[in-house]
Formats: C-alpha cells, sequence, structure tokens
C-alpha cells in the first residue's frame, strides 16, 4: 500500500471510531467528556510508557484508559459532594492530569518518541512508518492494526447494546425501571471512549479525538431526527472529513488532524446553515413566510370587520390597511400578493373585498385568536 | 539537608532580587493570576466554566492569524488576535445552542476542537514560511514564563488592568447579574450588554494568561482560583478578593518553580499549583470542607448514640416501679451492641446519670426530664 492511502486510511477508521461513539454522546449531553478524557489520558500513556516502552502495546492502551475512567469516575465525585458545579468539576480535573502528563514527559522523556506537540497533534503523517513485522512479513502500519481493533470493539459494542444505548439516552428512567442500568451503560461508554482516545492519541493526537467525536455526530443531529440515519450520517461526514482534510494538509502542506478537524467543522457549519429543518436558512425563511401570513390574516380580520358598514368604502382599502396596520410599503405588497394568490382576497383599484374563502379562513382566525 | 534547604531558598530569594528576567517572570505569573481569578469567579458563579476552556482553544487561530497579517509578533497585536477569536467563538455558542437543538456541550466542544485545530492548521503553515520571524508561536500551547519579555508583561498589565477596572466600575451590574437575572431586567439593566460586557472581560483574562499558561491549561486558572475561594465564603466581594489571592499565588509559585527546576513546563506546574489550593480547600475549608464534614457526621453520631443510651435506661427504668432504679450496664449493651460504656461516661459528665455501684447505673432527675424529652423517632 502506498503511505498516503495507509493515512487516508488510518485516519478514516479513526473518524468512524469516534463518529460510532461521539453520536450517543451528543445526545447524552456529555461531549465534553471526550475534551476531559482525550486529555487526561496522556497521564496514563506517560506512564504506561515509561512501564511497556511501547505507545501501541495492547497493556498500555488498556491501562491509560483507565485514567480515563478515573477522571471520569472523580468528576463525578466531585460533582456528587454539591460543593462545585458539574462544569467546574469537568474543568478542574482533567487539567490535573494532563499538566502531570506534560511534566513528565518534558522532563523525563523529551528524548523519546513522546513530545508535547505530537500530544495534542500526533503525527499521522509518520505513522507509516511503524510498521507490524511478524517473522519479517510486513502487515502494514501499526496503528492501522490498533485503530482496527478498537473500531471492531465499538462496532460490536454498538450493536450489541444498541437497544440498551438507545433507550438509556432518550429515556433514563425507562430504561432503569425496566432493569438496564443506566450507570452500566454510562460506563460502558466511558470505557470505550477512553480505549478510543487512547487509541487513536499516537496517531491523530487528542484535539482531533474531541473534534470528531462531536462535530459529525452534532451536523447529522442537524439533519435528522432518526437515531439509525444519524449514525449512518456521522459516519459518512467523518470519512469524508478524513478524505477531504487529509487533501487540504497535503495541498497546502499543513497539519493533518488540524486540518481534518476543519473539515468536520466545515461540515457541521454546512449543516448548520443548510439543513433543511433545523438549518439557520431555512428557520429565516420560514420565519418570513409566516410574518407574512400572520400579517394576511390580521388583512382579512381587518376586512371582515369592516364588511357590509358604511364606512367599508372608506375602510376596506390598501391604502387604508395599510396606514391602519403600520405597515411598510414592500411588506404591503407581499402580504397584498399572498393573500391574493391564496385566493382570500380580490382587488378593484384601490378596493379589497373578501372571497368566501378568505371570509371562512378570516372566521377561524378570529376563533383561534381569542 | 536542612542547611541545605536553606541556601536553596537563599539562592532564591537572591535569584528574585537580582534576576531582571526572572522579575518580569514573575510579574507576568502574578499578574495572570490575579486577573483570571478575579473574573474566573464570575465564569464559575454562573457555570459557564467550561466556555472559558474552548474560548483559551479558540483563541489560537487568532493569534495565528493576527501574525501572518501584521507578520509582527508584539504581544499587543498577538492578544488582539486572541481577543476577537475568543470573541467569535462566544458568538458561535450562543448561536448555536439559542437556534438549533443541539445543547451548550456540543457547541463548546465543536469550538475548542475545530478552532484549535485551525490554529494548528495555521502554525503548521507559519513554521512552513520562510521568514525570519517564524518561530516561538507554539509557546502559546503550553505557555513558557521564561520567553516573557518587558513588552509582554505591559501589554498584559493593560488589558488586565482595563479589565479589572471595569470590573469594579460595573460590580453592582455584574452582581445582580450573576445571582437574579430577572431582578436586573427587572430594574431596567440591559442584560444582554451586560452578558456580552461580562464575556468580554472573561475572555481578556483568558487572553493575558495564554503566553505564560498556554491554550490548552488557561481554561484551569479560570476555574481553579474560583473553586477554591468559593470554598471559603458566601460573599461575593470575598471571594473574588480571594480567588485573586490564589490566582496570584499559583501564578508566582509555579514560576518560581518552573524557572529554579530545570525542564519543568510553566503553565503545567502552575496548573498543578492551583489545583493544589483547590484539593485543600475542598478537604480542610471550615464551613464546607469535606473534612469539616466528616467530624460533623462523626459527632452526630456520637450524639445520637449517646440519646439512644439514655433512651434505653430510661426505657429499662420504666419497666419498674421505681424510677431511679439502677440497671447493671450488661442490661443496655443486651439492647445496643456498640460501646456503651463510654456513652455512660460522657452521659455522666453532663449530669444525665450516675454510677451506683461497680457497673449500675441509674438516671438521674436531670437526666429523667431529659429522656422524656426524645421523641421516639429519634432512636
Amino acid at each position: 500500500m502506498i503511505p498516503q492511502f495507509e493515512i487516508i486510511l488510518i485516519a478514516s477508521l479513526v473518524a468512524v471510531a469516534c463518529a460510532l461513539l461521539g453520536v450517543f454522546l451528543v445526545l447524552r449531553k456529555v461531549s465534553l467528556m471526550s475534551d476531559a478524557i482525550s486529555h487526561a489520558i496522556l497521564f496514563g500513556i506517560v506512564i504506561g510508557f515509561f512501564i511497556v516502552k511501547d505507545i501501541s502495546s495492547p497493556i498500555l492502551i488498556v491501562g491509560a484508559a483507565l485514567t480515563g475512567l478515573l477522571t471520569v469516575s472523580i468528576t463525578e465525585l466531585l460533582i456528587k459532594t454539591k460543593k462545585l458545579k458539574e462544569d467546574a468539576s469537568i474543568g478542574l480535573v482533567f487539567p490535573v492530569f494532563f499538566s502531570l502528563g506534560v511534566i513528565l514527559i518534558s522532563k523525563y522523556a523529551s528524548d523519546v518518541h513522546l513530545d508535547t506537540d505530537a500530544v495534542l497533534l500526533g503525527e499521522l503523517a509518520f505513522a507509516p512508518f511503524d510498521r507490524l513485522l511478524i517473522n519479517g512479513l510486513d502487515l502494514g502500519p501499526k496503528s492501522l492494526w490498533v485503530i482496527g481493533l478498537i473500531l471492531a470493539i465499538n462496532l460490536v459494542f454498538v450493536l450489541m447494546f444498541y437497544k440498551e444505548l438507545k433507550l438509556s439516552t432518550f429515556d433514563a428512567g425507562f430504561a432503569a425501571a425496566i432493569g438496564f442500568s443506566p450507570m452500566l451503560v454510562h460506563y460502558g461508554l466511558m470505557s470505550l471512549v477512553s480505549i478510543t482516545a487512547v487509541g487513536s492519541f499516537n496517531a491523530v493526537g487528542s484535539i482531533l479525538v474531541v473534534a470528531l467525536m462531536i462535530a459529525p455526530p452534532s451536523a447529522a443531529y442537524l439533519l435528522t431526527n432518526d437515531l439509525k440515519i444519524m449514525i449512518f450520517i456521522s459516519i459518512g461526514i467523518a470519512i469524508m472529513s478524513s478524505i477531504m482534510g487529509y487533501g487540504l494538509a497535503f495541498l497546502s502542506d499543513a497539519s493533518i488532524a488540524g486540518s481534518i478537524a476543519m473539515m468536520a467543522g466545515l461540515f457541521f457549519i454546512l449543516a448548520l446553515l443548510f439543513s433543511p429543518q433545523n438549518g439557520l436558512i431555512a428557520q429565516a425563511l420560514s420565519n418570513k413566510k409566516k410574518k407574512v401570513t400572520f400579517a394576511s390574516h390580521m388583512l382579512l380580520v381587518h376586512l371582515l370587520d369592516h364588511e357590509g358598514k358604511k364606512e367599508e368604502s372608506m375602510e376596506n382599502t390598501i391604502s387604508n390597511s395599510r396606514v391602519h396596520m403600520r405597515w411598510k410599503e414592500s411588506f404591503t405588497e407581499k402580504v397584498l400578493l399572498n393573500s391574493l394568490a391564496s385566493n382570500w382576497i380580490t382587488k378593484k383599484y384601490n378596493r379589497l373585498f373578501l372571497t368566501s374563502s378568505g371570509r371562512k379562513v378570516a372566521r377561524k382566525v378570529m376563533i383561534q385568536e381569542i | 539537608m536542612e542547611v541545605g534547604k536553606l541556601s536553596y531558598l537563599q539562592k532564591m530569594l537572591i535569584d528574585i532580587s537580582l534576576d531582571y528576567t526572572l522579575k518580569i517572570v514573575l510579574l507576568g505569573s502574578l499578574l495572570l493570576g490575579i486577573v483570571a481569578g478575579a473574573l474566573g469567579s464570575f465564569a464559575v458563579l454562573r457555570k459557564q466554566s467550561l466556555l472559558g476552556d474552548a474560548i483559551s482553544h479558540a483563541a489560537l487561530p487568532g493569534i495565528a492569524l493576527a501574525f501572518i497579517f501584521t507578520l509582527s509578533k508584539h504581544p499587543l497585536v498577538l492578544l488582539i488576535g486572541a481577543l476577537l477569536a475568543g470573541w467569535i467563538g462566544t458568538l458561535f455558542v450562543l448561536l448555536v445552542t439559542k437556534l438549533t437543538k443541539l445543547k451548550e456541550d456540543a457547541a463548546l466542544g465543536i469550538l475548542l476542537s475545530v478552532f484549535f485545530g485551525f490554529g494548528v492548521f495555521l502554525l503548521t503553515k507559519i513554521q512552513n514560511l520562510k521568514t525570519a520571524t517564524k518561530a516561538g508561536l507554539d509557546k502559546f500551547l503550553f505557555g513558557n514564563a521564561a520567553t516573557l519579555l518587558k513588552e509582554d508583561v505591559i501589554t498584559m498589565s493593560v488589558l488586565g488592568l482595563i479589565a479589572l477596572f471595569l470590573l469594579f466600575l460595573f460590580w453592582k451590574e455584574f452582581k445582580i447579574l450573576t445571582f437574579d437575572r430577572s431582578f436586573a431586567q427587572s430594574i431596567g439593566f440591559n442584560s444582554k450588554y451586560l452578558d456580552i460586557l461580562l464575556m468580554t472581560l472573561i475572555v481578556m483574562a483568558i487572553v493575558v494568561g495564554l503566553q505564560t499558561v498556554g491554550v490548552v491549561l488557561m481554561s484551569a486558572m479560570i476555574i481553579a482560583p474560583a473553586v477554591a475561594a468559593r470554598q471559603w465564603t458566601d460573599r461575593l466581594n470575598v471571594l473574588v478578593f480571594l480567588s485573586a489571592f490564589f490566582g496570584g499565588i499559583s501564578g508566582v509559585v509555579g514560576a518560581l518553580l518552573s524557572s529554579s527546576i530545570s525542564k519543568l513546563p510553566t503553565g503545567p506546574t502552575i496548573v498543578l499549583v492551583a489545583s493544589l489550593i483547590v484539593f485543600i480547600s475542598l478537604v480542610f475549608s471550615p464551613h464546607r470542607g469535606m473534612a469539616m464534614d466528616w467530624l460533623k457526621t462523626l459527632k452526630n453520631k456520637k450524639t445520637i448514640h449517646k440519646t439512644r443510651v439514655l433512651y434505653y435506661l430510661f426505657k429499662l427504668a420504666e419497666s419498674h416501679n421505681n424510677i431511679y432504679y439502677s440497671h447493671d450496664v450488661s442490661s443496655i449493651k443486651a439492647i445496643d451492641k456498640t460501646s456503651v460504656d463510654k456513652a455512660l461516661q460522657q452521659l455522666k459528665i453532663k449530669g444525665f446519670v450516675q454510677n451506683t455501684e461497680g457497673s449500675r447505673w441509674k438516671l438521674t432527675s436531670k437526666g429523667l426530664a431529659k429522656a422524656k424529652r426524645i421523641p421516639e423517632t429519634v432512636v
């Protein structure tokens, strides 16, 4: 395999493994645990590295993942003491582990294969050089195998416990009532987040793990309300971010992890703007439409109010309506066009007349309003 | 050992008094701690601690872009870039949480990771630039107090003092806004503008510390001093002063340690010192400390136990004609297996029971009056 392809493959596997868990983090409103975990595991990784001297060893991965779990439990313990709030607890615990990790690296390990920049940014570009050799047979980059295995574990977890995950995410009380332990699901998820963060760490760094766990699922959440579809869209966005991110990094000769995070962010911005239901543009359009419809209804009520009375010829005119409703000229145009197109009114020179359907709508609106 | 320690301390003190660079470093760290501590109090009280985390990460692309556009490394230029980026980041979070179904955690997570990714992207681009002044921006990642220059500290002081002055000026408004938002609105404060002003001040506090502590750990300096201070007081003005004090101490001690021990990075050291203060406060503060809680629980348990023993003695006596009938310890022990002897001794000191002969005990009149008032639900 050519190195470029290997890098893209590793990045995509990391992206899918992260997005798969990220969906549940976002839905359970604990996204920032991924931030806390991915920073805190540095401490575990450094300690593990001193012991086993191999950053892709399974022992190191499991051991370092324990630091992640420790962070989660200390954070939750602190919240339970009620001496500080949830946000402050999260923000207090992981910097301690991260600081310890950085200090250990710069004091004792600055000459080995761990340095503080790589901690945050990863060394995806070097991943293909560290290869798995068995009896001299080249089986591809080590990180490919590590992340492949972690992805498989995540897949099995989500498939096997899909029902439990879904239930405890959307209705924790009901899940507990019928006998699923929400704590068990929670800690299961957090364990996998820790393992995934450690496994991806060497290749992509801690920040990309956060980006890939949160941005693609958040974008997907804006596009659908269906959990299954959300998972598939997240995976799709994650893979596309990896491929396009690598392309961007290649073209502009910049950090791969940074580029992938940017692409994931770009997809989120696109979803934020253009999502058909939840997008900002769709929201703005629908607000505008609602405004015109509401104004048209008001016009109908105004017309009905004066219909058949002696002041009708004076009141039910375009110019008078405009003045009474305090509309601008251009807005009045829109309201009239909308009402005419809906066949609610007819227009003769300056005068306005209700059609029978317009009368019906006006009465209905009045009842609703009252 | 003792002599060695002393001379080490002396050497450190001489260093401080003579070393010009060290003075600059200490001043910078002190300033960062005070500003972050004072404004962090509001971030923590308003439950916006993690916004600080996201904003400090978001500052990185601002710094990088400011450098790319101006090719200047003047601290004012870089910090204004950081300020703008932090500001845009805050608006992004407000926009996403207000207009979509996504919650704050997701918005913050995206902000910190994507902006940081963008910042890293720009930093690697800068490193590939063929300009002479390229290096030095990566100190913003983990901070490096040792590279602080006089102009850095001047810029930090100006920004920090402006932030503190505005905090002082709008003290009353921020106080009401933090504790009773609807009241603030009802008496005519424009809470939207005040929110933005307070957020801007917090962003400024973060920016002041970036060079010393770095974008990754700056959030801890916003949170830790305030959480520590919160354990010692319930009053806002005391809280803010104490938090600034804790922040300043962490900054100075951290910077001293990191400059006197080789290869000890400044940012993480300062954060660990601040975290230590948090730990001590959480455990030992007189009102809210865990040690105090533990002592209180222990005391309550003892009181309940004593009450119980008195009540049993009373019940036993009631079954006899003579209410002052003395019972052997063993009959109370038959009901309550825990350390009855100790409880009886303590009750005796208070004058509730009397030791008649050997191990026999009876109620006093005072004890009887007390026992009658014990509600059955207690035991």
